[in-house]
């Protein structure tokens, strides 16, 4: 026997660590709509198999838990099984000796909190809330519903025009989607279960690309009923775009000189290029819609006015205020706001930063697009300060990287304290207090605290605040709309107002700062509701028939993530720093989707929905 | 000093003190299942959970330490949830059968779900599957187990031999016999101190008592009790009677109501062992140059067993002569038999021993009398002695004193020490002494071996022998680092004593069992004390064991001897 030996893994170890790796990847790909007691059952029989089997709580106690767990979905105890699970789970939190006890039964103690009313359906009623609303993840995750497999189906068989048809009866944006979407739906695409998730916003960058301009269908006839669109972003064109298909006359009010909204006003065009929103834009307009710009509801004309002029509003307003730090010297000659900044550059009036120092608050993606742009205006250096740390950040973890890689320095771990400003009152520096990580808040975000050292001083000419948006409900109020702690309209699901008769809102303006996607799928309910509203009731089809599969490739492959233009060449300039996929890429990534349509429990229920 | 508040009393503690002992020094008891003062305080069984202020969960109070300042609730509502719900979970996993189980009354389980008042079971009962081996005398029985792990702490740090040990993972985490074996399979000396550490009935000595009951139902058969030195100073408390009442004389009493036809003194035996051992080592002594040094001792089965599987090559060192059991059954199954005009064969020899490992003794191929049959028919612990009086209902208490029967009812005080730590050496030593010189040394001359000291040393002068280097050692943790010693030459002795048990015989895996305290000091100072009231305290001058030299072994290390009291340690 050897005093010490080197510690070799062995066979069957090597192996679990491949299976720890596959279930990560599987747990990532779980359906959405899983019952979650079972989920929770499963979850804890994972951790007592974990269990070192010292501590009598850890040991026992999550095997009887899960023993109870069987009950409940067995349908066979009373309710009082809940206070039962929950006494004991609090004891292994309150005894066990580690992580691996106290973790284990707090999964279990939040599973009572957090889906009680499963539990309760199960003892009660013996039957599950759960269920499979839809079979194919991605579609499923996708909030416009957009047929992602059948658009995979057409790209793989080079039938670009019609992959973009396909997404139109979802999402009329194909273009600035497959650019700038943030795509939740490759978030559990079930081909996680074999190697890694499918680049859906790739492919549908490569369909758009290749496919080019593609005519718009036919509109229905028309109506005579009129609709009025306040906000031109993303949700406000997606509703009139269905709107116009459905034959209702349509006529869109935008505030400011151009229509997309923040895809224009807060998205940089090196990541959407001017000329594909326009593009697309004018396609949708192609379809007769009216457009009235440079409008602002409150001020040119009223809010009443429209009610009597329009049978029905759809109001799609954004969120486009800015919000302040709150510290002193943020009057400061060069302090200026995101919004304020990505507005000015979306309606061509480029700033200056030549030789400036820039530093820029804020940790989310709008903080990364003022960042990149702030570079590519010639800034001589720029500064991005976040209070806590990088990997906390709200931003995509590329955009982040991505503008390191331009050369910008993130600063992780600094509160903005004040501005300096000279006796001109212009800005010369921002000070922070720098920061430590510290306790996990309830969303489960590390909150940082002043850490015990001096200020930093960070000297800037320019400090841009980027620290989120607010909503301009100024003029809507006074008209009677009902405005929700935090500033958003009160919009029900279907995007109706309360109280408001022919009136609909959805989008930015409804849900606070989110995505294109969610503002589109937005204006997407709210054409169809608006459509029943008006009495109709038009149904938006493709007509592209989606190819039938004959088999899947199930060998792992790896995933073909998007190439971007060197970081030296594209900080210099605004056009766009992602590449398209080459032809063999395409193939090759669209051959990787599994088809969840067909395959599995898509080709029962629920694999595709033709029409809406 | 540490100041603290417990249950609103303010005191304070030397710094280290953990809060279970900082509370039992206040008079403030806290359930315990796992711990063991310096042996297992892993905190497994969570049932010493206190609530401290500041904290936000609760802390077991086995292994904190207290801190300045500290405010500690042993009873808070939070607290007593928490132990009630841990002890419902670890009696979950228990197969509770109190009414047929050994330690039934004597379960430190049992009586902890008493203490919290547990009547109802929330959890569905799912004891481990018991695959239980009667073949060894260790028997563990899985679905008793509470996984406290005191055994295998017990094993590896006081008996250094690492029988048992945690295996599997997750929930099935369960204890077992290390790498899968049986435990008949391993080195195992079935010293039984895991035995007399498990909180409840998952380690047991296995039970006999149906065999003697069978014999002494039997007209057929006669039936011959031997009681060894150290039962008859801890049998008694079993049936918690002191002073007087908890008499040799008792016990003998109740042996005799419960049907035995011969009840003797396994005494008169020890000082056979002393004249035949004390000779072996003169004899040895004497022709030195023969012999490999040190001679051992080799009245202990756990001993024995423990240097052949892990010493092997110091077989030939170990003392020929039997055991005081084995040479009682030899001479009842000749000497006896002969006299009383019986056929061996129709004997049953019982001993009741303060040991385990006995049992595993009496079974070996190298203990059998002169008819072939095993020298020791039944090994009852000093536990199943006590039950089988009171499955008999015999009430010692109500009992007379009564003697030991003749001719092998008589010992010296130099044989009632064989059941204490360093009792054979100095027996030996007074005896050799004699022998040598012809005179009887002080009784008390040799007393340097006596004491609590796990390893002691003495060298004494012999005159016309010389000097005699000896050694004392308890438990088989020690025995392992005098084994070393020996091996690598750092210490040089002439003749050396080893018990399996700490403490000697006292201490043994057969004793009564008393939750958190070690007896066998205080079992052994009671063994001194018999000694130093023994009207005769020579091994030697035993009157009995003179005659049956007289009357049929003729002299120690004769003829007769070596075939019935010698045996070879292969």
């Amino acid at each position: 026997m050897s005093r010490l030996e080197v510690k070799t893994p062995s066979r069957a170890q090597a192996t679990v660590e491949q299976l720890y790796r596959n279930m990560e990847r599987r747990i990532a790909a779980s359906p959405p709509g899983l019952c979650p007691v079972d989920m929770a059952l499963n979850f804890l029989d994972l951790c007592r198999a974990q269990t070192c089997g010292k501590c009598a709580p850890c040991r026992i106690g999550l095997a009887q838990l899960s023993n109870m767990l069987h009950e409940v979905l067995d349908g066979e105890p009373d309710l009082s099984i809940l206070d039962r699970m929950e006494v004991t789970a609090q004891t292994i939190v309150d005894t066990a000796d580690c992580a691996i006890g106290i973790d284990a039964a707090n999964l279990v103690l939040m599973g009572l909190k957090g889906f009680r009313d499963d539990y309760e359906e199960h003892i009660l009623h013996h039957r599950c809330l759960g269920s499979l609303k839809n079979p194919v993840p991605c579609t499923a995750l996708c909030p416009a519903g957009v047929d992602i497999p059948g658009y995979v189906a057409l790209v793989k068989e080079g039938r670009c025009a019609d992959a973009v048809r396909l997404i139109r009866k979802d999402n009329p944006f194909p273009v600035a989607c497959a650019y700038i979407c943030e795509h939740p739906c490759e978030a559990r695409c079930r081909r996680n279960m074999v190697d890694d998730a499918v680049n859906i916003r790739g492919l549908k960058r490569y369909a758009v690309d290749q496919a080019g301009d593609v005519p718009q269908p036919k509109v229905a006839p028309a109506t005579g009923k009129s609709v009025a669109v306040i906000g031109g972003g993303p949700g406000g064109l997606s509703a009139a775009y269905y709107l116009a298909l459905m034959g209702h006359k349509v006529t869109v009010y935008e505030k400011r000189q151009k229509l997309g909204g923040m895809m224009r006003y807060g998205i940089p065009s090196y990541r959407f290029p001017r000329e594909k929103l326009d593009a697309e834009i004018a396609s949708i307009l192609s379809l007769g819609i009216e457009v009235h710009t440079g409008v602002k509801v409150g001020n040119d004309i009223s809010f009443e006015e429209l009610t009597a002029k329009y049978d029905c509003l759809y109001l799609s307003i954004g969120a486009h205020t800015d919000k302040k730090v709150g510290i002193e010297g943020e009057d400061s000659k060069g302090v200026i706001s995101a919004v304020q900044m990505l507005g000015q550059i979306g309606d061509e009036d480029m700033p200056d930063f030549t030789g400036k120092r820039v530093a820029v608050i804020g940790g989310g993606n709008v903080a990364m697009d003022v960042t990149r742009s702030a570079i590519r205006l010639g800034a001589e250096k720029v500064t991005c300060v976040y209070r806590r740390r990088i990997e906390d950040m709200t931003a995509q973890a590329e955009e982040v990287e991505g503008a390191i890689a331009e050369g910008a320095e993130v600063m992780p771990l600094q509160a903005p304290l004040r501005i300096e400003a000279d006796e001109n009152g212009n800005t010369v520096a921002l000070w922070t207090q720098p920061q430590i990580i510290g306790e996990v808040d309830k969303a489960g975000r590390p909150r940082p605290g002043n850490a015990a050292v001096e200020p930093l001083r960070i000297p800037a000419e320019v400090v841009i605040v980027a620290i989120g948006q607010g909503i301009e409900t100024r003029g809507f109020e006074e008209a009677g709309i009902k405005i929700q702690r935090g500033g958003t309209l009160s919009a029900n699901a279907s995007t109706q107002l309360p109280d408001m008769e022919g009136v609909f809102a959805g989008g930015d303006c409804v849900t606070g700062p989110a995505t294109v996607i969610r503002a589109i799928a937005a204006g997407k309910a709210a054409a169809a509701n608006i459509d029943e509203y008006l009495g109709f009731h038009h149904e938006i089809h493709s007509g592209v028939e989606v190819p039938v599969p004959s088999c899947t490739d199930l060998r792992p492959r790896g995933r073909v993530n998007p190439t971007e233009r060197d970081a030296s060449e594209r900080k210099c300039d605004f056009a766009c720093i992602e590449c398209s996929m080459t032809d063999e890429e395409a193939a090759q990534e669209s051959s990787r989707c599994l088809r969840c349509d067909r395959f599995g429990f898509g080709n029962f229920k629920g694999g595709r929905v033709d029409k809406w | 000093m540490v100041n603290f508040k417990i249950n609103d009393r303010e005191l304070s503690v030397k710094p280290g003190t953990t809060i279970l002992e900082a509370a039992e020094k206040a008079g403030i008891p806290i359930p315990h299942l796992c711990y063991l003062k310096e042996i297992n305080e892993i905190a497994a069984c969570r049932m010493c959970m206190v609530e401290v202020e500041g904290t936000d969960r609760l802390v077991p109070a086995c292994n904190t330490q207290v801190t300045e300042g500290m405010v500690i609730h042993t009873n808070s509502p939070r607290v007593s949830r928490a132990r009630r719900t841990n002890l419902r979970l670890i009696l979950s996993q228990h197969n509770s059968n109190c009414t047929t189980c050994i330690r039934g009354g004597n379960c430190e389980l049992q009586r902890l779900a008493q203490d919290l008042n547990i009547h109802y079971q929330t959890y569905d009962v799912q004891p481990e599957r018991s695959r239980v081996d009667l073949s060894v005398p260790v028997v563990r029985e899985a679905g008793k187990c509470i996984k406290c792990m005191r055994c295998v702490q017990v094993c590896d740090k006081i008996q250094g031999m690492n029988i048992w040990d945690v295996v599997g993972t997750g929930s099935r985490t369960t204890v077992d016999v290390k790498v899968g074996r049986s435990l008949k399979d391993t080195d195992c000396t079935f010293c039984g101190q895991c035995v007399t550490h498990c909180p409840t009935g998952a380690l047991t000595v296995r039970d006999d008592t149906n065999r003697v009951l069978r014999a002494i139902a039997d007209p057929e058969i006669i039936t011959v009790v031997q009681v060894a030195p150290a039962v008859r100073v801890a049998w008694a408390e079993e049936f918690g009677l002191e002073g007087a009442k908890a008499s040799t004389g008792r016990m003998v009493a109740a042996l005799k109501r419960m049907g035995f036809n011969y009840v003797f003194d396994t005494n008169f035996t020890a000082d056979l062992t002393i004249m035949e051992e004390g000779s072996e080592f003169l004899e040895r002594f004497t022709r030195r140059g023969k012999h490999r040094w040190p001679m051992f001792t080799s009245c202990c089965p756990g001993w024995v067993s423990f240097l052949k599987s892990q010493y092997p090559a110091y077989k030939e060192h170990l003392s020929t002569a039997k055991s005081p059991q084995q040479m009682f059954g030899a001479v009842v199954k000749s000497f006896f038999a002969e006299k009383i005009g019986v056929d061996p064969a129709k004997i049953c020899v019982v001993s009741v021993m303060p040991c385990s490992a006995k049992k595993a003794e009496c079974e070996l191929p190298s203990m059998k009398a002169a008819n072939g049959d095993p020298d020791v028919d039944v090994v009852l612990t000093t536990r199943e002695m006590c039950r089988l009086f009171r499955s008999d209902f015999v009430d010692p208490a109500e009992l007379e004193d009564e003697t030991f029967d003749s001719p092998f009812g008589t010992g010296t005080g130099a044989a009632v020490i064989f059941g204490a730590t360093g009792g054979v050496m100095d027996a030996a030593l007074r005896s050799a002494y004699y022998l040598v010189t012809g005179k009887n040394p002080d009784p008390d001359a040799f007393s340097e071996v006596r004491g609590n000291k796990p390893w002691r040393e003495a060298t004494f002068e012999i005159p016309g022998a010389g000097k005699v280097r000896v050694a004392v050692v308890s438990g088989l943790g020690n025995t392992r680092k005098l084994m070393e010693a020996v091996d690598s030459g750092t210490v040089d002795y002439d003749f050396v004593e080893v018990m399996a048990c700490p403490g000697g015989c006292a201490g043994g895996g057969g004793q009564p069992i008393h939750e958190g305290k070690e007896l066998a000091a205080s079992r052994g100072n009671q063994l001194w004390k018999l000694d130093a009231k023994a009207p005769i305290r020579f091994s030697h001058e035993n009157p009995d064991v003179q005659a049956l030299y007289r009357q049929y072994l003729k002299a120690p290390l004769g003829e007769r001897s070596h075939r019935l009291l010698h045996t070879h340690h292969d």
